[in-house]
């Protein structure tokens, strides 16, 4: 596991020292949710309705919009080149990044989630299921859009591109995170969705890091 | 054994492959086009109409061979992507770059005959069930190949992040394939597949057969030409593709 650790350590400690980046996250996560309700409304008809579906665009758009730094500083600096030469396994390496990447990009989100569902009054029963989803649901997105980093590392442009690349393969987990949280509402059972949402999760975790790792290989030689 | 692997070899030859394939994309673009209007006719004129649907059933003869060729055609770049992943063979990428827009034209002809015949039966033309979203990927698939390759400069490099991303994206074809089957949608499940009986009459089954045989030998044709496009304009500094170009301008 060394590898997992080492990557898992050092990217952590360089995401805590740079305070203003990891808070940047979120930051828009609030902010963009404050544009909805400003765009919507605060009629106290619709914006409970809307409000778990308008909560996991944000988390999604949050995770999207954080993932597109994953690689770059490393492959700009060369840390991602050792990274690639070290002679343990990729996979372990790039799972270790990702993990850390998680706990400063979608575990805050999911954290701050009650508070973000209060303040554009979401239903109160829709919280814990919320929080579950997107405890769920944001590690696939991170892995995704590691996917979608690794083939942009190196380019000097990810921004729409990466959205291009990443948003039709987020889509799954939006459909069973959002759609988990809009069944509570209706008082329907949540089994379903969350069950797909842990498939997807365990999908991802076997996956993801091999095509990550495949697609950083190939980025080295831009 | 030896041939075969001789044949495999000079299949990876942009210059055999060019020169093989000219009159591959005659007999395929008249086998297609022969399909289609003998399965179009049969389909659009001499098949009965249906019970419940009437006429607009009809719409089926051109939906459905372009979804079943556009998920093909999905699934093909991704062995495609694998064999450039692990063989790294030049002309794998040469049909993801040719295939890519047909598959994306493909996808976007089956979305609109879905509306199109949405609107009659369903009585709206657009619904956000799991079939219609998945292929809505589907397109958003084809297109990041596409937006993939032009954003990367060097074409090596790209064809094989492009690859890579073929390959990603091959996740979605299982959850089109059975999206109608594990979810409750408004789509109606498949009516013909390998294990049991078509849910479908033979004189509406037949026309829809040829019909997607024909679009298969079609597409078949019109993916060959653009490779033949794609292969000259990668090798255009080579001397063999200037020899073509000089005896054309003749």
């Amino acid at each position: 596991m060394g590898n997992f650790g080492v990557q898992f350590r050092r990217d952590l400690l360089v995401a805590i020292r740079g305070r203003t980046e990891t808070a940047n996250p979120i930051a828009f996560f609030v902010l963009a949710l404050s544009l909805f309700v400003f765009a919507v409304g605060t009629d106290s008809e619709t914006l409970p309705r809307v409000a778990p579906g308008v909560v996991w665009v944000v988390a999604l758009f949050a995770a999207m919009l954080s993932t597109e730094n994953l690689f770059h500083r490393d492959h700009d600096d060369g840390s991602l080149e050792l990274m690639l030469l070290d002679s343990r396994p990729l996979f372990l390496g790039v799972l270790g990044k990702l993990l850390a990447h998680w706990c400063v990009s979608g575990l805050p989100v999911a954290i701050l989630s009650p508070l973000a569902a209060v303040f554009i009054n979401a239903p109160f029963e829709i919280i814990t299921i919320l929080v579950g989803t997107l405890l769920l649901g944001t590690p696939v997105l991170t892995l995704i859009g590691g996917i979608g980093a690794a083939l942009t590392a190196g380019l000097g442009r990810g921004g729409l591109l990466l959205a291009v690349l990443v948003m039709p393969l987020y889509i799954p987990v939006l459909i069973f995170g959002s759609g988990a949280c809009y069944r509570v509402l209706d008082g329907a059972t949540v089994t379903g969705p969350v069950l797909w949402l842990i498939a997807l999760l365990a999908g991802s975790i076997t996956l993801a890091p091999f095509a990550i790792g495949a697609a950083l290989r190939g980025s080295q030689e831009y | 054994m030896g041939s075969i692997k001789d044949v495999f070899h000079r299949m990876g030859s942009p210059r055999f492959f060019y020169n093989g394939s000219s009159l591959w994309v005659r007999g395929l673009y008249i086998g297609g086009t022969l399909g289609l209007i003998i399965g179009s006719f049969w389909g659009l004129v001499l098949a009965p109409p249906d019970k419940y649907q009437g006429d607009s059933f009809r719409i089926m003869y051109i939906h459905v061979p372009s979804a079943h060729l556009a998920e093909m055609v999905y699934f093909a770049c991704a062995m495609a992507g694998f064999v450039y992943v692990v063989w790294r063979m030049k002309m794998a990428d040469v049909f993801i770059a040719a295939a890519a827009p047909v598959g994306a034209i493909l996808t976007l002809l089956s979305l609109a005959s879905g509306i199109l015949w949405g609107m009659p039966t369903w009585g709206t033309g657009w619904v956000w069930d799991m079939r219609t979203t998945s292929v809505l990927v589907l397109l958003f698939l084809f297109f990041g190949l596409i937006a993939l390759r032009q954003a990367i400069p060097r074409p090596d490099r790209a064809a094989y992040s492009v690859a890579i991303l073929a390959l990603v994206g091959v996740v979605n074809i299982p959850i089109i394939k059975y999206s109608v089957e594990w979810f409750t949608t408004l789509h109606q499940p498949a009516s013909i597949t390998f294990a049991n009986e078509p849910t479908i009459e033979t004189s509406m089954l037949w026309p829809l057969l040829v019909n997607t045989i024909g679009l298969y030998i079609f597409i078949a044709g019109v993916i060959l030409a653009a490779m033949r496009v794609e292969v000259l304009k990668r090798e255009q500094a080579t001397e063999w593709v200037r020899d073509i170009t000089r005896s054309m301008q003749r």
